[in-house]
């Protein structure tokens, strides 16, 4: 992976496939504090204790087509390897948090990437999934929630393609405004 | 700066159109996004396809995410399922290669053959 929103990406499908309807990611950068961190929430079927201690090993998966899982085990190394790490905690039936953190300064701290692309892909593929998405650099935030959106569009769907251009144009102007310096 | 009210009128014009076209079997252009796919660049991939068949307004195609498709080293993989036709498979994918994807398969009806995994393998 090249950016921390691919490895968002990625985590948040495990949300998916977990049978989640509402999955919630926060992520903060804070430079001052020389730290980046995210955190995705979900309500899903949850994870064992066992499991929660063997899925950062790259032979576990849940999957039965092959004996491999790489999602969490690279975001654990990309973490770690930024003096950071990651958390995750479950609970079966309810769902999962998972939480990372990187040195944001650090050189082997990947750039966090295409958040708008990211975004834009998980809310128009899952029309049955409900996102909240934050976002903070330093002091400057913005918020979205799908539950919204869905209200003020009623029966239309996010995948209609006049839905989607606007949706992607909202995600790219809101996080080029966290980057403005003022 | 895009507001929320901005989907209200375009709910209120999509609404026109969409009763014209209801539940015909649509063309379905299926991203594989696991762990593989997202390392290879299906993410780009996926966004083109969006932003080529909304800026061509094309009604009935839809663009879905999928897992892992069993080829990884053929990532990214994109499937294309017309209906009443075979489905068509193209690997290798990047951005640039979207638009003529688009063009040629879904508009015109004829499959990118050089992309697909037939050529590749």
């Amino acid at each position: 992976m090249k950016e921390l929103s691919l490895h968002i990406l990625d985590i948040m499908q495990n949300s998916i496939v977990a049978g989640a309807t509402l999955v919630e990611l926060d992520l903060a950068e804070d430079r001052e504090e020389d730290v980046l961190t995210f955190s995705i929430t979900d309500n899903g079927c949850g994870m064992s204790t066992e499991m929660v201690e063997t899925v950062v090993n790259p032979f576990t998966t849940s999957r039965t087509t092959r004996k491999v899982g790489l999602g969490i085990p690279l975001l654990k190394a990309a973490a770690e390897q930024t003096g950071g790490g990651i958390t995750l905690s479950s609970k079966l039936g309810e769902g999962t948090v998972i939480t990372a953190s990187f040195g944001y300064s650090h050189i082997d701290r990947q750039p966090l990437g295409n958040m708008a692309e990211t975004m834009l892909g998980l809310i128009t593929s899952y029309e049955s999934v409900d996102f909240v998405y934050r976002h903070r650099v330093d002091t400057e935030e913005y918020a979205l929630d799908t539950r919204e959106m869905r209200q003020m569009l009623g029966e239309v769907s996010f995948a209609e393609p006049q839905v989607m251009l606007w949706l992607s144009e909202f995600l790219k102007e809101n996080e080029a405004a966290l980057y403005l310096v003022k | 700066m895009k507001t929320l009210a901005d989907l209200e009128a375009i709910r209120k014009k999509t609404l026109e159109q969409v009763t014209l076209r209801k539940d015909e079997g649509g063309v379905r252009v299926v991203v594989g996004m696991a762990t593989c796919g997202i390392a290879a660049g299906a993410r780009p991939v996926m966004n083109a396809f969006m932003e080529e068949i909304a800026k061509r307004n094309l009604e009935n195609v839809t663009v879905t995410q999928t897992g892992c498709i069993g080829m990884c080293r053929l990532e990214p993989i994109v499937e294309i399922i017309v209906p009443d036709k075979e489905k068509v498979t193209y690997v290798k994918l990047n951005p640039d290669k979207v638009a003529k994807i688009v063009n040629e398969h879904i508009v015109n009806g004829n499959p990118v053959a050089e992309y697909t995994i037939g050529a590749a393998e």
